[in-house]
């Protein structure tokens, strides 16, 4: 269904928009790819000519320093140019409707859009608004997915755990809001991981939310037993507005990570986070600075993680136009 | 014709011309690195037969070549290792066939976003003589010519032979 | 004066009261000839050489029903004119089969007064595609706070009140707008919304769970229905529910007839087709108010048809620009255009859901004349010539040109249709022909 729009007919990817529907071994290929790209980091010159010649626009339509500046930083990598676009969403709502603004930008003859927006589908939509050629990578839409935050997760956990299979793996935090935890999940459950655990009180879960392949846990000490890897989700001061919870004290004594709460876990369990850490309301300081925290491994592997599946979408992309063109030149020769 | 004993008397041959050359150029601080894959078993063959012991250099050029916009991204890359510095050094490149020169090409300029070089040397097993780029090597195993439909590839990386085929 | 003489020629007539019991069983009379004269049906089957008919209709294969009466239609006049008007938004009705519909509230501006009611009742008449009967504002500005001008809205022919797809302030002011209503002996058409919990854009299950969207519970429904029912009960009005899309409700309302109370409802066709399935991949001709609920709830909706609980079904149809519907799906406009395509969809119906072709017919004229409380449309001497000529087989693909509607905010766009309305008469009229 929704993988249909990101995949070309020989089933590469084109468009990135989400982790459903894409296959074990496509995952496993973005990140043996964003393997390969860690090292040109480490050189002189940090740059390889894959996008070389292309624009790559990032479509903000909501702020976010960091995510935006590890996707300027994997397209100039890649040897882009790179165009920075920051909407004031009240703009967008005064006037110019997306539609419009996206023919806009595509006059500018942009090869790549990677977008980020506050509604779910807002990438799915534009993915099937913009012309073809046009590759489109999803930054993070609504509640719905983020999908480059769960591959360097993936790539992380695979870094420190060395495969998949065998793993439990807890996330702690607002599930219900979140677009970083439902990729996430489906991630590891294509990955093949033992058991994805959700921890949280039941006004932050959404509803079935076992249907997404996981167990649920209200008592966060019982749900890290034996866990292997625990990944935060940070919380937002806006859910305690909504009645959802009564305050970050009574949050951070009942979920928190603490230094005691992480023995109840394997004691070589690796402990992530998305980031911004809120300290003392999701996690003790102690724990995100300590030996078990990877929270810094994150932060690099994503930048190898965007620039492969910005490669592998553009790579796809031209493969369509590619096939597409000797279609209507073979037709051309066929009607003269 | 191109069984392993033949590949074999090839390389030996080019540990030989390789030995004289770098003496000619009074070149002593040297890095070998191999193209994957049939550059880095050439090499590894050539430095046994020079008792060269140094830590070989493996190039992956799958992101530099100048087909990427055709035939996209290949799936099965893995990284370039380098274990030393380029920056002014001596490089001898090895690679199993040479045929337009643009895989050379790619490499030279992967080699260069690690440091400027100081020379590089370009040691090939067979040279198929059908450049489109002005890349020519110093050391040549063998010079063939084929017919525009053959392809020949090194086989290995045990029992190395050379194979001809049809291109499809 | 010229006077318009229409005959309908060799085809099959439904059924009606005054025909025989055998009759009435198997539905479909073959006919050989229906005159229609001054507006009204003549004569059936008379050998009558002095009517020389102007136009004449062939009725081979086809089926003559009563014009469908449709209970909640937005003609977005006045004040919505990218999106529809009077006259382009009946004619899509005439091309339903549609001959009589009640023209929502939810103009701009509301159709809280007089004033308005008379501007739709001229539009209407002018365009003479087919009856318009408006709903009048239940409240002023439909804000749910304050009444409007019941006596003046009936004088107006409102023939009920409606709400629309706003939810009322709280129960006092509900409970107010019953009593008043009772007063005018005029019934109240209510989405059943509890407002608090309706924050949301789809149905609240697995499907909005894992795409991130957020979800309408069931009970921002069903705890509305449970309160309206015991308002209704209390003040005695006649409370028709609009629109119910959970399984639950049709068990309120089933329990609420069995007491005796005076509650009707009706379900919106898209219900009857479609589940929650449909937005998973963000499709937004699919988003709709009320949403598209679980399987279970569409085959509970299905099954209140089928036993009556529910007495009527209505296209619901609201056309869209283009734009509504090109956004990222929470911010666009609910609701599909719709009116055109109720046969065929019938069809389907009865060949995938065992709902029966009657059965539809009959809930889309008998049982919502009934809602409204005027007389039942039949095919039978002396009665009004409001008809639909209509095809079973004719099998076609639709193409976005040959819709009527201002409207294209539909899922059947270069889909295959089977049966096809053939003509329509409103009054002794032709008011569609294809």
């Amino acid at each position: 269904m929704q993988s249909s729009v990101q995949l070309t007919a020989s089933g590469k990817l084109k468009h990135f928009l989400t982790v459903s529907g894409l296959s074990k071994e496509l995952l496993t290929e973005i990140l043996d790819t964003a393997d390969s790209l860690i090292e040109v980091g480490e050189r002189n010159i940090k740059k390889v000519p894959l996008l070389r010649g292309k624009t790559v626009v990032n479509l903000f339509f909501e702020a976010s320093t960091r995510t935006r500046s590890t996707f300027e930083l994997a397209a100039k990598r890649l040897s882009a140019d790179v165009l920075n676009i920051n909407i004031n969403t009240s703009a967008t709502s005064k006037g110019e409707s997306l539609s419009d603004m996206l023919k806009n930008l595509e006059a500018m003859a942009s090869d790549m859009f990677v977008v980020r927006h506050a509604q779910s589908g807002a990438s799915h939509f534009i993915a099937e608004s913009v012309t073809p050629g046009v590759a489109i990578v999803n930054a993070g839409d609504g509640w719905h997915a983020h999908p480059t935050q769960a591959m360097l997760d993936m790539l992380t956990i695979r870094q420190n755990k060395g495969q998949f299979e065998g793993l439990k793996v807890a996330i702690i935090g607002d599930i219900l809001h979140s677009r970083v935890a439902r990729s996430q999940i489906r991630a590891l459950n294509t990955l093949g991981v033992n058991e994805v655990r959700v921890i949280a009180p039941n006004t932050l879960l959404p509803k079935h939310v076992e249907s997404l392949g996981v167990s649920v846990f209200n008592d966060i000490n019982a749900g890290l037993g034996d866990i292997d890897v625990i990944i935060m989700l940070r919380l937002q001061r806006e859910r305690m507005q909504g009645a959802l919870l009564p305050s970050e004290g009574e949050y951070y004594q009942l979920f928190g990570l603490t230094r005691e709460r992480l023995k109840l876990a394997k004691p070589d369990a690796i402990v992530m986070h998305p980031g911004p850490i809120n300290r003392g309301v999701e996690i003790e300081s102690e724990v995100a600075d300590g030996d078990q925290s990877v929270i810094l491994d994150q932060v690099t592997n994503g930048i190898a993680v965007r620039m492969a599946v910005m490669s592998m979408a553009m790579s796809g992309q031209t493969e369509e136009q590619n096939i597409l063109n000797e279609k209507r030149a073979n037709e051309s020769e066929c009607i003269s | 014709m191109h069984d392993q004993q033949s590949v074999e008397a090839l390389l030996s041959s080019m540990a030989q011309k390789l030995g004289h050359y770098l003496k000619d150029k009074h070149i002593d601080n040297y890095e070998f690195v191999g193209i994957r894959s049939g550059g880095v078993w050439v090499a590894s063959a050539i430095q046994g037969y020079l008792n060269n012991t140094q830590a070989l250099g493996e190039l992956d050029i799958s992101f530099y070549r100048d087909d990427f916009t055709r035939i996209g991204l290949n799936p099965k890359v893995s990284p370039s290792s380098l274990p030393f510095e380029t920056t002014d050094k001596h490089i001898v490149l090895f690679d199993d066939v040479l045929m337009s020169g643009r895989t050379v090409r790619a490499a030279m300029n992967e080699l260069f976003d690690y440091g400027r070089p100081a020379s590089i040397t370009l040691a090939v097993l067979v040279d198929i003589g059908r450049p489109e780029l002005p890349i020519q090597p110093q050391i040549v195993g063998a010079n063939l010519s084929l017919n525009d439909e053959q392809r020949i590839k090194l086989v290995g990386p045990d029992n190395l032979h050379l194979k001809i085929q049809q291109a499809q | 004066m010229h006077i318009l003489k229409i005959e309908i020629l060799n085809g099959k007539r439904l059924a009606s009261p005054t025909d025989n019991a055998q009759d009435m069983s198997t539905h479909w009379i073959d006919f050989e000839r229906i005159e229609i004269q001054d507006g009204m049906i003549k004569s059936i089957n008379q050998d009558n050489p002095a009517f020389k008919a102007d136009i004449s209709i062939d009725g081979t294969g086809c089926y003559v029903l009563p014009g469908l009466v449709d209970l909640n239609v937005s003609l977005r006049e006045p004040g919505y004119t990218a999106k529809g008007s009077i006259y382009s938004e009946t004619k899509a009705a005439a091309a339903g089969g549609v001959t009589t519909l009640c023209c929502t509230p939810e103009t701009k501006p509301i159709n809280d007064s007089k004033a308005v009611s008379k501007l739709i009742e001229e539009l209407a008449q002018e365009a003479a595609n087919c009856e318009v009967l408006p709903l009048g504002a239940l409240t002023q500005g439909l804000e749910g706070e304050q009444l409007s001008e019941y006596a003046a809205l009936k004088n107006a022919h409102c023939i009920a009140l409606s709400n629309g797809y706003h939810p009322l302030k709280n129960l006092a002011i509900s409970k107010r707008c019953f009593e008043y209503a009772k007063t005018h002996n005029l019934s109240v058409f209510i989405n059943a919304i509890e407002a608090s919990l309706h924050q949301g854009v789809m149905h609240e299950d697995e499907i909005s769970t894992t795409i991130g969207l957020q979800g309408i519970p069931d009970l921002a429904e069903t705890v509305a229905v449970s309160q309206l029912i015991k308002l209704a009960e209390a003040t005695g009005v006649h409370l028709h529910l609009s629109q119910l899309s959970t399984a639950d409700a049709v068990a309120q309302v089933k329990a609420a007839k069995e007491r005796g109370l005076r509650i009707t409802a009706d379900v919106a066709i898209q219900n009857l087709l479609y589940t929650d399935e449909k937005v998973a991949n963000f499709s937004s001709v699919f988003h709709c108010m009320p949403p598209l609920r679980s399987e279970a709830d569409r085959l509970a909706l299905l099954e209140g048809v089928k036993t009556r609980v529910i007495s009527a079904i209505t296209s619901a149809h609201q056309p869209h620009e283009a734009a509504a519907k090109q956004m990222p799906f929470a911010e666009t406009e609910a609701g599909m255009s719709s009116i055109e395509f109720l046969l065929p969809m019938a069809m389907k119906l009865e060949r995938e859901q065992d709902l029966l072709l009657t059965d539809f017919i009959s809930a889309m004229t008998q049982g919502a004349a009934e809602v409204l409380n005027i007389a039942i449309p039949q095919i039978a001497v002396g009665q009004k010539a409001n008809l639909c000529i209509f095809n079973p087989s004719t099998s076609y693909v639709l193409e976005r040109e040959n819709i009527q509607s201002t409207g294209k905010n539909t899922p059947l766009i270069g889909q295959t249709l089977t049966g096809c309305v053939k003509t329509t008469i409103f009054e002794g009229r032709v008011s569609y022909s294809s």
